[in-house]
């Protein structure tokens, strides 16, 4: 652009582009924001923990008398661990549906058109809908007892600890599918056709082992498959389990004849996550 | 000042400085359509400009590119001193924005939501709460300031937004039909807010509108059709530049009549069913017309060039040579709320 008019402005003078600060401080604002909106809507954290309490219970009483007892260890103590990461996710995903409600209702466009990056507003949701997420994960404990499961403090913290994890995984990964999706029901549509594939062959409700090969190359694709595993590995560690039992209910990924270690699991759930972060700061710049 | 002043746009005599919007022809294509052709224009620190233009005449866009939301196909911009292009980042830190349609979260309460905006903007800590409650009292909305956005109305929900707007202290607020849709009362309640905050905070204003009536409150008006502006003035000089101000009268006697007036000095010629007198001043012209004319008057019209004559003088040409169909302009606006 050529000299409007040779005035020199006098306004000219201005701060540095981005101060790290900021970044953080709106990153935080974001973050908040998401919290706020949970606390405040009291049928959203209800109706979150009523699906798996569904699954827990009438799934797993259902399955119980098909699959019976294993030296003193059920189907409901199975699946537990597989329920509350079933609440994680579908927490975290309902966290990421508010991108799509923010931009039929006009907020998103407040938040993209003020002088801050993408990866601040996407660090800021995706750590809310993780806090969530995993707050609602942890409340699901609660009923770790009622079903048999024994937990241990350090348990707990470990739970937690993986809880988040999956959470923000799930978050970013939300967060791209909405920032790509400009209606609600498309959305909708486009989780259902995702999220419960991802749900049923994560191993959350049944052990991957002897799938046919077809179903167990897609359960090793999917990246819940690798979050859902540690969680269960953890839970089964602080309980009692015979090794008949430990043998009719197995946990770890076998990979072309190897048991993975769980740290390359979490590895793998880490670089999923960086993944999807990287992702939905992608999708949230094509927008606009 | 002179050095500022260019073809038809005469800066306010109070402002000093360089102007806060300066747009040399600025031009935004979408295919084949020019939605912005070249249009030219510069606003002073302090003023209140407003665009006024049918549905589609490239208002909208225009805002977009001086708020760095769309990219100028050709030609350029600079808004608070800084080019819209090259610095963009700088540009949204010192403009406020009030869009077409609503962008507030209603779970939320006010406050919340001018704190969530007063960090997306760097404002500092300290400053804060001292300048949420300062422009909540600028809208006449402290006592709803802890209430969830979604027990507000539809025009509280507008002036929180132009509160919102004013938050970062911007050096000029960026209004896209900022009264759509609201009643009478609160249009005018939300003028009063406006017209506060240029003279409380010193701010620019550049607003776009439909209604003409709210268009007389600005400085100057700039009106564009087509992507193009086609008058830009003050409201006075507009409406003076389409006609003077005028007197009609039937009479049992025209004839008789348009000799009186003629012979008396005035201005005047017959019509259909009438006479029509040409005056400066309608108000105090009607008592002396009707004095001189000198037979009995059946009924007297006086009339001064409203907004309306102004749009449909500078439009209505265009519209009918374009479409083949004369539609009077408010209709057409009225038609088209909430594009
Ligand atoms: N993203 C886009 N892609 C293609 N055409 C566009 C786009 N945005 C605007 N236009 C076209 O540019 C022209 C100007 O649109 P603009 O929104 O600026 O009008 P406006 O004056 O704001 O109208 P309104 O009073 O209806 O809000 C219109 O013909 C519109 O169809
Ligand atoms: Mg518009």
């Amino acid at each position: 652009m050529t000299t409007l008019s040779g005035a020199q402005p006098t306004t000219g003078v201005d701060t540095p582009d981005t101060l790290l600060s900021d970044e953080i401080r709106v990153a935080g604002m974001v973050w908040e924001r998401e919290l706020i909106r949970y606390t405040r809507n009291r049928t959203r954290i209800v109706s979150g923990l009523m699906q798996p309490v569904l699954f827990l219970f009438v799934l797993g009483y259902g399955m119980s008398g098909l699959v019976g007892t294993t030296g003193g260890f059920n189907f409901r103590q199975f699946v537990f661990p597989g329920v509350v990461a079933m609440s994680v996710v579908m927490t975290a995903i309902f966290s990421a549906i508010s991108i799509v409600w923010d931009r039929e209702f006009g907020f998103l466009r407040e938040m993209l058109v003020a002088p801050v990056s993408r990866t601040a507003l996407v660090l800021g949701k995706t750590a809310g809908g993780a806090s969530v997420a995993a707050v609602q994960g942890t409340i699901m404990l609660v009923l770790a007892p009622l079903v048999g499961v024994h937990l241990t403090p350090l348990l707990v913290v470990e739970v937690i600890g993986l809880e988040l994890l999956m959470a923000v995984a799930m978050t970013a990964f939300g967060v791209f599918v909405a920032s790509r999706i400009q209606r609600m029901e498309a959305f909708q549509v486009v989780m259902q056709m995702l999220l419960m594939p991802m749900l049923f062959l994560s191993g959350a409700l049944f052990p991957l082992n002897g799938l046919p090969a077809w179903l167990a190359v897609i359960t090793r694709i999917n990246p819940l498959t690798y979050a859902v595993d540690p969680l269960r590995r953890v839970v089964f560690a602080a309980q009692n389990m015979s090794p008949a039992a430990r043998a009719r209910f197995p946990t770890g990924i076998t990979m072309f004849g190897h048991t993975l270690p769980i740290t390359v699991e979490l590895a793998l759930v880490v670089v999923f996550a960086l993944a999807f972060f990287v992702l939905a700061i992608w999708g949230l710049s094509r927008t606009e | 000042m002179t050095d500022l002043t260019l073809e038809g746009i005469e800066l306010r005599k109070q402002d000093t400085g360089p102007p806060a919007i300066d747009v040399r022809k600025l031009t935004k294509r979408y295919g084949d359509l020019a939605a912005v052709d070249g249009v030219d224009f510069s606003v002073a620190q302090g003023e209140v400009f407003a665009f006024l233009g049918p549905n589609g005449a490239g208002k909208s866009t225009t805002i977009k590119m001086l708020c760095t939301l769309a990219h100028p196909t050709s030609g350029g911009a600079r808004v608070a001193g800084f080019d819209v292009v090259s610095r963009a980042k700088a540009v949204r830190r010192h403009i406020g924005l009030v869009f077409q349609e609503q962008t507030l979260d209603d779970q939320l309460t006010a406050e919340e939501n001018l704190r969530f905006h007063a960090v997306l903007y760097g404002v500092p800590h300290d400053q804060v709460g001292p300048r949420i409650t300062r422009v909540m009292d600028l809208v006449a909305l402290s006592d709803r300031r802890k209430d969830l956005v979604s027990t507000y109305s539809g025009g509280m929900a507008r002036r929180l937004e132009i509160a919102r707007g004013m938050l970062h202290t911007p050096k000029v607020l960026f209004l896209d039909e900022p009264t759509i849709g609201l009643d009478p009362q609160t249009r005018a309640l939300m003028w009063e807010d406006v017209l506060r905050l240029r003279d409380e905070e010193g701010v620019t204003i550049f607003l776009t509108t439909h209604y003409m009536d709210e268009a007389e409150f600005a400085d100057r008006i700039a009106i564009i059709d087509h992507g193009s502006i086609i008058a830009l003035d003050s409201p006075s000089a507009l409406k003076a530049s389409v006609g003077k101000d005028t007197v009609a009268l039937e009479t049992t006697d025209d004839t008789t009549a348009l000799d009186s007036l003629l012979s008396a000095g005035y201005t005047a010629e017959r019509t259909e069913g009438g006479l029509t007198v040409f005056v400066a001043d309608e108000e105090a012209a009607v008592g002396p017309i009707v004095a001189a004319v000198g037979v009995p008057v059946r009924t007297v019209r006086a009339h001064r060039p409203t907004l309306d004559d102004v749009f449909l003088h500078f439009t209505g040409r265009e519209i009918r040579e374009q479409h083949g169909e004369a539609i009077p302009m408010m209709a057409r606006a009225h038609g088209a709320r909430r594009s």
